[in-house]
């Protein structure tokens, strides 16, 4: 008890300075827990795909497709239970800069496929009955305010053309984690009008989304499937669904290092601020040092005090930070919502945060501590200042 | 009368420990800084480069890249015919029709994971090579037309597996041969595998051509040009100027740099102008009776205030110097990484333009000035007797 009461008093003696490092460590403390937060969005993808979901593309790469026929031939392989199919869309909605995800998809199994997508029966009815007919998630339509009955218009870049859509229905997700950003509308829709317009084009999905029957099957289930297809016209690559949103961001991986080395960064940088702190305030002490010393008191409990002293100072910032991270997250999730459909803080930065505190005070005390522990008696007392 | 430089100087020197701290601090946050700005101009410069004011892009309506547009053989032949195109080489139009496509490639060090990386292949025409004056062969042979040989981008080569000179390929159901090795400097062809176009189109199944690029008869033609195109009721085209077209390419990329990085730098200075601060203040406190006594000796108020002032200004200057230091290292670095836009991969290099040292100088100045503004204003507040009593 003794012993806390000295360490904040030392650590509170000079106000200011104590003021300025603890608001220096609380804002290194958000950045850092706000950057690790963007790599675990990035990174919500992977966290939310299925093991007993598997993803069959072509194998020259993303931008083929392949012929419808294949849903039929897939289903025949040993261990599926469900095949869905569709195409990624990338329609505009007024302006590139209002981007979501959407997609074109055979609807019945595909919401079969993700009970994560939790969809009202009437709306879900109202959905199938209609070709023209859009889900969207739920902050998606608050977004952009849209009601069920309305109209959406999308401009095409991939399938040219403005194309009308009415919004039948408005999912939630099951839980946080869950991305409710997404655009769905009717496979048939599309295709019936690239029939019209670009026949070469029609009776052709963009990705094959598979369930399985066990997750322990599904790596068999996918070289299954491929073997099927080998030497055809459309070769097939399937992977779990993890690996193929891994394979997105394994593409990002530069920018995804680069933030993760810039949140390691402002961590140094605040170090070199706390032990800057700490060794002017030891160099102040020197002299208390010596006294203490004279009482009796071994190299031992200096070092204590010096280190409770910095942990002190660094985990008063990072408490502040990290309660501030909450907050700050939550107006970033709703600023950013296009970039980071998924923006949670987890208990691994709360963690995280703790432990650079902890390494923050121990960097800053060792060489301060070092130096109080090795001055002799008479050379500190005889200091000034 | 002012304090020499070298008080200032000096009283760094003495409290070295101090000093190297507060200014290894500033110096991580202008390196960041000059990093990000590096990142950024090198991601323009690149796909600036990649363009030519008087080359011409012609692409489907409402596509943002090559890879979604689409153009038939007919319409190809005439936009070819239009009189803004210049003649090239007996007589023939400087067109050259593309197509544009994307592959997944191996990253090298990557065996064992599954990850690959999308990699453009551009079907080309004999023109292709000389409306693009950055391209140049540097090892093996041109392909012979309608084979299924390839070139390579430089960057493509160091990059990825089983690219190499007399390497094979097997993508479309057939074996490409590399027989080239290209130099695109910093552009984005570097990025790219060339072939022939008819052949591209024949092994993808794909019987339409991405794109046209032609050259302008004269640079100014270009409106004329853009015009006949969009106004022809026969397509629905829309013809960009190359340059702009590549610039295009790079907006949310460019963006999403800028705001990340700027955030991050604000962030990050808060950090080091506290630092800053943090040293001044103490340098004022531990040198109260020394500020006394100067202002006894008949130095004025504006003279402490300057020399506290210079005294961060240096720590400033010393720390931005040292991050820029260590940021022109990052020249050496190329990143590879996907363009969200076009969906393929990109190879661009750091480049520190003297636009981005004068910016970072300014920036690690600014924060010095802001850490030592308050602590020298004490400084110069305190009075003679206070200050000497101090001792």
């Amino acid at each position: 008890m003794l012993l806390a009461k000295i360490l904040f008093k030392n650590a509170f003696h000079n106000k200011l300075r104590s003021f300025l490092t603890i608001l220096g460590i609380a804002v290194a403390i958000l950045a850092f827990g706000l950057l690790r937060t963007v790599i675990s969005s990035f990174y919500a993808g992977v966290e939310a795909a299925s093991a007993s979901r598997l993803v069959t593309r072509n194998a020259i790469s993303i931008v083929f497709a392949l012929p419808i026929s294949y849903a039929g031939k897939i289903h025949q392989v040993e261990g599926v239970k469900t095949v869905s199919w569709g195409n990624w869309f990338g329609g505009i909605y007024i302006d590139e800069k209002n981007f979501f995800p959407n997609f074109c998809v055979e609807p019945v199994t595909y919401f079969s496929l993700y009970p994560e997508f939790v969809l009202d029966e009437k709306q879900k009815k109202d959905f199938l009955l209609d070709r023209k007919g859009a889900v969207a998630g739920r902050k998606l339509a608050a977004k952009y305010k849209w009601k069920i009955g309305d109209t959406i218009t999308l401009k095409g870049t991939i399938y040219p053309g403005n194309w009308d859509f009415v919004l039948r229905g408005i999912y939630r997700g099951r839980d946080q984690t869950v991305d409710e950003t997404q655009f769905f509308f009717q496979w048939t829709y599309l295709n019936e009008t690239v029939k019209k317009i670009a026949p070469v084009f029609a009776d052709k999905a963009g990705f094959f989304m598979i369930g399985v029957n066990r997750p322990d099957i599904a790596a068999d289930t996918a070289v299954r499937i491929d073997a099927m297809f080998k030497n055809s016209l459309a070769e097939t690559l399937t992977e779990t669904e993890k690996a193929f949103n891994l394979g997105f961001l394994a593409m990002a991986e530069a920018i995804v290092t680069a933030i993760q080395m810039v949140s390691f960064v402002i961590i140094l940088i605040i170090m070199a601020v706390v032990a800057n702190t700490m060794a002017m305030t030891t160099r102040e002490r020197t002299g208390d040092y010596a006294i203490l010393k004279t009482l009796g008191f071994g190299a031992k409990d200096i070092t204590l005090l010096i280190f409770g002293e910095a942990l002190v100072l660094t985990m008063t910032g990072a408490l502040i930070g990290a309660s501030l991270t909450f907050p700050a997250a939550r107006i970033f999730a709703a600023e950013l919502s296009t970039y980071f459909p998924i923006f949670l803080v987890s208990r691994t930065t709360i963690y995280l945060d703790i432990a650079a505190a902890v390494l923050m005070a121990f960097s800053a005390a060792i060489i301060p501590a070092r130096h109080a522990v090795r001055v002799r008696i008479a050379d500190g007392l005889r200091r000034i200042g | 009368m002012a304090l020499p430089l070298s008080y200032s100087i000096r009283n760094l020197w003495r409290r070295r420990l101090t000093t190297i701290l507060t200014v290894a601090g500033m110096a991580l946050v202008v390196f960041v800084f000059a990093a990000v700005l590096m990142m950024a101009a090198g991601l323009q410069k690149t796909l600036v480069e990649t363009g030519s004011p008087s080359n011409v892009v012609v692409v489907r309506k409402g596509s943002q890249s090559e890879v979604m547009s689409a153009i038939g053989r007919q319409k190809a032949a005439i936009v070819e015919m239009l009189p803004q195109v210049a003649a090239g080489e007996g007589g023939r139009p400087m067109m050259a029709r593309e197509v544009v496509v994307l592959i997944s490639l191996k990253k090298q060090g990557e065996e064992k994971s599954s990850s690959h990386s999308n990699v453009v292949v551009r079907g080309i025409q004999p023109p292709s090579l000389s409306l693009r004056h950055q391209v140049k062969l540097v090892a093996g042979r041109l392909p012979r037309p309608n084979s299924s040989e390839v070139l390579v981008g430089n960057s493509i080569a160091q990059r990825f597996q089983g690219v190499g000179l007399q390497q094979t390929l097997k993508w479309g159901g057939r074996t490409w041969t590399v027989v080239g090795i290209f130099d695109a400097g910093n552009t984005g062809f570097a990025s790219e595998i060339w072939g022939d176009v008819d052949q591209v189109m024949q092994a993808f199944r794909r019987p339409i051509y991405s794109s046209l690029i032609f050259r302008l008869k004269t640079p100014d033609a270009f409106d004329a040009a853009k015009d006949a195109i969009e106004k022809d009721p026969r397509f629905t085209l829309e013809a960009r100027r190359e340059t702009k077209y590549y610039a295009d390419q790079s907006e949310m990329m460019a963006r999403f740099l800028r705001i990340l990085g700027t955030t991050l730098t604000i962030v990050f200075s808060i950090g080091a102008i506290i630092g800053a601060m943090i040293t001044m203040y103490s340098a004022v406190a531990n040198r109260t009776p020394e500020i006394g006594t100067l202002r006894a000796l008949g130095f004025r108020r504006r003279n402490i205030l300057l020399a506290f002032l210079t005294e961060s200004l240096l720590l400033g200057f010393l720390g931005g110097g040292i991050g820029l230091f260590f940021a022109s290292f990052m020249q050496f670095l190329t990143i590879s990484t996907v363009n969200f836009q076009t969906f393929s991969e990109l190879a661009f290099r750091f480049t520190l333009t003297p636009g981005i040292i004068i910016e970072s100088m300014i920036f690690a100045l600014a924060m010095g000035f802001l850490g030592g503004m308050l602590p020298a204003l004490r400084a110069s507040r305190l009075k003679i007797v206070d200050a000497l009593r101090a001792a």
